[in-house]
């Protein structure tokens, strides 16, 4: 089968910080899969490339064979990728309930006719919403919480919040950016069980940007490694461990081994 | 105007009703909350004004028990207290209408709109035209006077709202990126622009900037209505019943809009977190937009209502109440719809009750109301600079 989303030769370039070189990802249709890298190497520009907050300089995104390069971020969101981010972005003042109904503003097709005079359908519509974004909060396992306004949620539950408000677009890829930072260990514990049932229960394929070790060797089929904006490695968690690049990149490499094109300093 | 809001962040003596089984049926109930909610919370608003004002002015009668030879305050204050909360509660709508716009446009993209004054002044010459229009084709008394004010207002408003969005796209929308200074600036541009070319057109076509709107050829709006509050009648006219009513429907259509459609929703998530909301698949450009067209049609909305009261009116008119709208989104909290309605009240009030007082002052007079008005506009700003109603902003990263 086709992969879903495939990233070939992106790049994007900050001024004279190229912050994504030539990457290419490949990732398949409902699969769980991880990409990894020391601060700074570009996992979450490349998140945002991909969700079309930056512009690529080159390269191509195709997701689901339609390219994604130029699209605005809510056509994107529209075309089935979906993401939450690294520090917890919810609409504070929204109860959590409005905050998933949000994510689903792009499944409801209202006219603006109708939404301003509200004639007929319009109604049911929301009815519809709103049970569906408390079926998502039960999914998440937040029962019971919608009419909280999202700040007064402690952190553990505002990241489910995110997840389900990301889920509430039905989307068939879905981005966790860091989804268990600042976790303790019963919240990761919990969180790795609803990605799990995110791809098992919905069929969403899954991609996570993740730091904890544990996180992504636990769960991830697949990973790419980014180090300085370039991808050195991919493959299983076996492969990835073993990898000499990979660890070098995370634990800095010897005085000796200064070579390698693929991994220039930055200027 | 939300339902949830107070909800959720005003609790005090009120949590556990609030937390009950019974609320909380009542708060999900359609009239409840789009209906017999905002409503109550108009009438509130306006009882708080003016038992606060009332309170103020025999204050004042207090200290100055005889303002002039043989002239009692107290005495004039309890005369003239029904005709000064009227007078207010209408201006107020005003003023709430205009500070509407102010405030939606600012909670979308964080700038003040300075042209919205002009939006305001639009909506009362296209009122002005279309009722000329009618009086020369000899039609203005053929129709029903009902229906002839609201298909006026209605085409009033949605030719500034279509103005509002025309000018976002023009002369801001390039300016996105922009640092928050330069957005502003065009904005006074803008409405230069604006109250010029509305001068021009009112000087080709009828060669004269000074509108008065054939407002005397309508019966229905000449006699004024007597209310009788205990032994004093008050004239109240009719263009004034016509603000209040016409008001309080649209600011219950705004509220429903707001807080109860899919387009309020995104309204209210980009004014939250722009980027976020665009990632959840809202098409913020196109939200803009409709947050100008309505913001815009509230501004002519109330520009029409304005017109059928003053009777005359130029291209220059847009000033005054523009200021005293935007004073009032931001002693309500800018940014916050409630707060509008509130700070529009206040302002009005304030207005009405300082014209009905300062008159028995020989070293003041009428004229030093505005100094007054803002004057608590610039008390409240020390006490509570979020505003009224507003928060305390936190920048975040």
């Amino acid at each position: 089968m086709a992969p879903i989303l495939e990233v070939k030769n992106l790049s994007k370039s900050f001024g004279g910080i190229r912050a994504v070189r030539d990457v290419s990802i490949s990732i398949e249709r409902g699969s769980m899969s991880s990409i990894i890298g020391p601060n700074g190497a570009g996992k979450t520009t490349l998140f945002n490339l991909l969700t079309g907050i930056y512009k690529a300089d080159t390269g191509e995104i195709l997701f689901d064979g339609k390219n994604l390069v130029g699209k605005r971020p809510d056509q994107v969101n529209a075309a089935g990728v979906a993401r939450t981010f690294q520090n917890i972005r919810l609409f504070h003042n929204m109860s959590v309930l409005e905050n998933v109904m949000v994510g689903a503003h792009s499944r409801l097709k209202v006219s603006l006719w109708r939404t301003l005079f509200h004639v007929g359908g319009f109604n049911e519509q929301e009815v519809a919403v709103r049970e569906k974004a408390l079926n998502l909060l039960k999914f998440v396992g937040l029962a019971g919480k919608g009419d909280e306004l999202s700040r007064n949620l402690p952190y553990g539950d505002q990241r489910r919040v995110e997840i389900a408000r990301a889920l509430a677009s039905d989307p068939k890829l879905i981005l966790f950016d860091e989804p268990t930072a600042g976790m303790n260990p019963n919240e990761t514990q919990d969180a790795i069980g609803l990605f799990r049932r995110v791809r098992e229960e919905l069929g969403v394929t899954v991609v996570l940007i993740e730091h904890d070790m544990r996180v992504v060797m636990n769960i991830s089929e697949h990973i790419d490694v980014l180090d300085y904006g370039a991808k050195i490695a991919e493959g299983t968690p076996d492969e990835i461990r073993a990898n000499p690049r990979v660890i070098e990149a995370y634990l800095g490499r010897r005085h000796s081994k200064v070579d390698e094109s693929a991994n220039p300093e930055v200027a | 105007m939300t339902a949830e809001t107070l909800d959720s962040r005003r609790r005090g003596i009120f949590e556990s009703f609030l937390d009950s089984k019974f609320y909380r049926r009542l708060s999900r109930n359609f009239i409840y909350r789009y209906v017999i909610y905002p409503v109550g919370q108009m009438l509130l608003f306006v009882a708080l004004a003016a038992a606060v004002l009332t309170l103020v002015a025999y204050g004042i009668a207090i200290l100055f028990p005889e303002p002039r030879p043989n002239i009692v305050l107290a005495d004039q204050i309890s005369k003239q207290l029904p005709g000064m909360i009227i007078s207010g509660v209408s201006i107020g709508f005003v003023y709430a209408m205009i500070a509407l716009g102010y405030t939606l446009v600012y909670g979308v993209l964080k700038f003040i709109n300075f042209a919205h004054s002009e939006l305001f002044m639009l909506g009362a010459v296209a009122s002005f035209f279309f009722l000329s229009v009618l009086n020369t084709a000899g039609l203005l008394t053929d129709v029903h006077p009902v229906l002839l004010i609201i298909v006026m207002v209605l085409l009033s408003g949605a030719f500034t709202g279509l103005i509002g969005v025309l000018v976002e796209r023009i002369a801001y929308k390039p300016l996105r990126g922009a640092p928050r200074l330069v957005p502003l600036i065009t904005a006074i541009g803008v409405s230069f622009v604006l109250i010029d070319l509305t001068r021009i057109f009112a000087a080709v076509t009828i060669n004269d900037f000074n509108l008065t709107l054939p407002t005397r050829e309508i019966p229905a709006l000449a006699a004024p209505v007597p209310f009788q509050f205990g032994s004093t009648t008050v004239n109240v006219r009719v263009s004034s019943i016509i603000i209040v009513v016409a008001a309080v429907i649209m600011l219950l259509f705004l509220n429903y809009f707001v807080n109860g459609t899919r387009s309020g929703r995104a309204i209210r998530a980009i004014s939250q977190d722009a980027t976020t909301a665009g990632l959840m698949g809202i098409n913020v450009n196109l939200m803009i937009s409709l947050t100008f067209l309505i913001g815009g049609a509230f501004g002519g909305f109330a520009g029409s209502l304005y017109s059928l009261n003053v009777g005359t009116i130029n291209p220059y008119i847009g000033f005054f109440p523009g200021l005293k709208a935007f004073t009032a989104a931001v002693l309500g909290g800018i940014g916050n719809v409630t707060g509008a309605l509130l700070g529009g009240l206040f302002i009005g009030m304030t207005e009405s009750f300082l014209n009905g007082t300062l008159v028995y002052f020989p070293a003041l007079g009428q004229r030093y109301t505005d100094v007054f008005t803002f004057g608590v506009l610039i008390a409240v700003l020390i006490f509570r600079p979020q505003g009224l109603l507003g928060e305390r902003v936190d920048e975040k990263v």
